[in-house]
């Protein structure tokens, strides 16, 4: 009999199996999550949709694997990590924005925002969110134009949709039913409007536990909370705007949110103050995004402040017998 | 004394990770392997003092004969497995990297037994004394001594008696089979510590995925006949790992939670695994010390995967080869389960008190996974049955940050190796983790 010593086993720290969960797992059932929302924003936009997003996916793909090659660092392209944020960059964008715009948008994201700081994991921000505002700051009029695809630029500066107003508005009368607000048919970023969509990818990550649903529902909670507080309309406040889809899918963001689900609470619940605070009193465009990028700065602090007790420290310990 | 009541359903514990079982072997009874050509024996078989050996080269020995014994508490004496020749005393490596003298049989092949007087079990003080004398140690794994475990210092109060049976690692089956094959062995040992003891209540946790080793319990403790006070139950748990772990243990069957650095005793519970007390039923019978041990012998490059019965000392080798030898090239050997087990780099080490499983994998299983960034996904965290922050607890270990490690308390890590199962990015987790609880020991002492 052979003995089998050093050269020919493997000698590892225990476990010696692992889960079938990857990266690229996590990542291709987020893009599989967004497809909903894709058909449904195709179907109210039209076909340039398609073009925005395909052009977005491709353009950080592309960008993430010249980072890499200049770094010098593995291929992570592999991860899938690079359409994720490309998806959600168009996502967040008007139907009728330019591609040009649209590119550097993405350049933002994946070179500032993400390699920069050394790539997946290791971004302080959303990357998505932080091209997304530095296009909202740069180019002002073209990230608000909210008219419909084709149609003339300079018919509709005002819309009806929260974010895209100056200052917190009475709602407009006529122009809209809550139906249209859940099913999408009213302007704004081509993913945002349609809460229906929005809903469907949000189950399907529930279902597959890529998110736990802790940021989201505080998210959306507390907006409604403080919108009742401050006498607003409640589902217009939660309907409208990118606040679901911001809180869905960019909120729960692996590398910009609290590990813990403490933290995560605490996290949701700040999001959702500083929405209603900006969307109410501020004067910016968009609410949803300027709250996710300043918590994004407050996770390391929150994770800090918000670890877990060790098991059997705890002086409340339940019912035992 | 008030009667304590049983739980109807475990209490929820936190974490848990769904694992394949892969508890192949569960339905094949098990074999009696015939002694091997010599044996080694360890003079480290428990948690404690390294036993001296007490026999000379060239010495006739039979099984069951005094090999190594030490005047220190904590230790169990250790017995020849077989009859023979001293042929050598030298030194072995164990699985855990410690090197220590051992005592190699040849054998007679007439596997002459010593002379075995059932022992006198009377009162509490000789009862701890045949203990002792037997050689028992924990068979889940751990190896702490039984005599030292169930000598309960007179300042502590323990009213209830938990029966591990859980086995919450994948492919292993000892403990089932156990059960199967001798529940009323099983059985009779938890009388014998419960009247010793006076402890009214015992529970026996077993994983729901065993239904017939529950269904076997069940009958004989929920049976008025045998359990006239109904003092013992069946509890059946959740097929989580890591469920069996002591204190995810006394927490599903209690509610209590055993503080960090603290002992089930502290919480007025005593944990014994299935065989353990089934050991100590037959001891008192047949005064034959513990020179046996069931292992399941499984993984994708073992030929005929099955649990033998072999004399404590025999090699690796031997008892791959009694169960067909390798259906393919072996490329990790594991000293236990697949989670917590031990990767060995030779498989000539001789099987110990402690071995619960001897699982032999080829390439596909063997090959190790490239960690990726890590991606801040928290799972390690969630599945976390301690409560603890792996992932920032590994990033100080490998930076070597002794005060971060402590304020996120490494040293409460009972190294289930969840954390690095559930990771998406296949991070060494536990290993880093491991590195980190060796350094804060080195600068503590």
């Amino acid at each position: 009999m052979i003995k089998y010593m050093t050269e020919k086993l493997f000698v590892s720290s225990s476990p010696h199996f692992r889960g079938k969960d990857s990266t690229a797992r996590i990542m291709s059932d987020v893009l599989i999550a967004l497809v909903p929302v894709i058909i449904a924003s195709t179907i109210i936009f039209g076909f340039r949709v398609l073009l925005i997003v395909s052009f977005c996916v491709s353009s950080c793909v592309f960008l993430e694997f010249i980072c890499r090659r200049i770094m010098k660092r593995y291929m992570s392209i592999g991860d899938l990590s690079a359409p994720v944020t490309g998806a959600l960059l168009a996502l967040s964008l008007p139907v009728n924005i330019s591609l040009f715009l649209a590119f550097f948008g993405c350049v933002v994201a994946i070179v500032v925002a993400k390699q920069f700081f050394g790539g997946i994991g290791q971004n302080f921000i959303n990357p998505a969110i932080a091209g997304r505002v530095a296009m909202v700051v740069s180019f002002p009029t073209h990230m608000t134009d909210w008219s419909w695809a084709g149609e003339t630029v300079d018919a509709v500066t005002t819309g009806t949709v929260v974010d895209a107003v100056t200052t917190a508005t009475p709602l407009a009368g006529g122009e809209w039913t809550y139906l249209d607000l859940f099913l999408g048919f009213v302007r704004g970023s081509i993913g945002e409007t349609c809460a229906a969509a929005i809903l469907i990818g949000f189950m399907y990550l529930l279902v597959r536990r890529v998110i736990k649903p802790i940021i989201p529902l505080y998210f959306v909670g507390t907006v409604a909370v403080f919108a009742f507080l401050f006498g607003e309309n409640i589902p217009f406040h939660i309907l409208s705007g990118g606040l679901l889809f911001v809180a869905v899918f960019m909120a729960t963001d692996y590398s910009t949110s609290p590990l813990s689900s403490k933290g995560k609470v605490f996290f949701g619940i700040g999001c959702g103050i500083i929405t209603v605070i900006i969307r109410v009193f501020g004067a910016l465009p968009e609410g949803v995004s300027f709250a996710i990028l300043l918590m994004n700065i407050l996770t390391p602090h929150i994770d800090r402040l918000t670890v877990p007790k060790t098991f059997g420290t705890k002086r409340r310990t339940g019912k035992k017998i | 004394m008030k009667k304590l009541a049983f739980p109807k359903k475990p209490f929820k514990t936190r974490g848990g990770i769904h694992i394949p079982h892969n508890k192949n072997t569960a339905l094949e009874q098990s074999v009696v392997m015939p002694p091997p050509q010599s044996v080694n024996i360890p003079m480290l078989q428990h948690i404690g003092a390294p036993c001296i050996p007490t026999v000379e080269v060239g010495q006739r020995v039979l099984a069951g004969q005094v090999v190594g014994d030490t005047s220190a508490f904590v230790s169990a004496p250790i017995h020849s497995s077989i009859s023979g020749i001293v042929k050598e005393i030298g030194d072995v490596v164990l699985p855990s990297g410690v090197s220590v003298p051992s005592v190699v049989i040849q054998s007679d092949g007439l596997m002459e037994q010593i002379e075995c007087n059932p022992p006198d079990v009377g009162t509490m003080e000789k009862f701890l004394e045949a203990v002792r004398a037997s050689g028992l140690v924990g068979l889940g794994g751990a190896g702490f001594p039984a005599h030292v475990k169930l000598r309960i210092p007179p300042d502590r109060e323990i009213d209830t008696l938990l029966i591990n049976g859980a086995e919450c690692e994948p492919y292993i089956t000892s403990d089932n089979r156990e059960i199967l094959e001798n529940s009323w062995s099983v059985m009779s040992g938890i009388y014998a510590i419960k009247e010793l003891l006076g402890i009214r209540r015992v529970i026996i946790g077993v994983e729901s995925n065993k239904p017939t080793a529950i269904k076997l319990l069940q009958s004989i403790a929920d049976n008025e006949q045998h359990d006239p006070l109904d003092e013992i139950r069946v509890l059946t748990l959740k097929s989580d790992y890591p469920q069996g772990a002591e204190k995810m243990l006394v927490q599903a069957c209690t509610g209590r939670r055993i503080p960090p650095g603290k002992l089930p005793s502290d919480v007025g519970c005593l944990v014994m695994n299935v065989t353990s007390v089934a050991f100590l039923a037959q001891y008192p019978k047949t005064g034959l010390p513990l020179i046996y041990k069931r292992i399941t012998v499984d993984g994708s490059a073992i030929k005929n995967p099955q649990n033998v019965i072999v004399p404590i000392g025999t090699a690796i080798t031997d008892v791959i080869e009694f169960c067909g030898g390798y259906s393919i090239p072996p490329r990790k050997l594991l000293f236990g389960g697949p989670m917590m087990g031990i990767a060995l780099s030779d498989d000539s080490i001789p099987i110990l008190k402690q071995t619960n499983a001897i699982l032999a994998f080829g390439e596909k299983e063997a090959k190790l996974l490239e960690p990726k960034p890590c991606i801040r996904c928290g799972r390690c965290i969630d599945n976390c049955p301690m409560s603890l922050m792996p992932v920032i607890l590994a990033a100080a270990a490998d930076k070597k940050e002794k005060e971060r490690m402590k304020k996120y308390d490494l040293i409460s890590c009972i190294e289930c190796g969840s954390c690095s199962y559930v990771c998406p990015t296949n991070r060494h987790l536990l290993q880093s983790l491991r590195l980190g609880k060796q350094l804060l020991k080195q600068t503590k002492n």
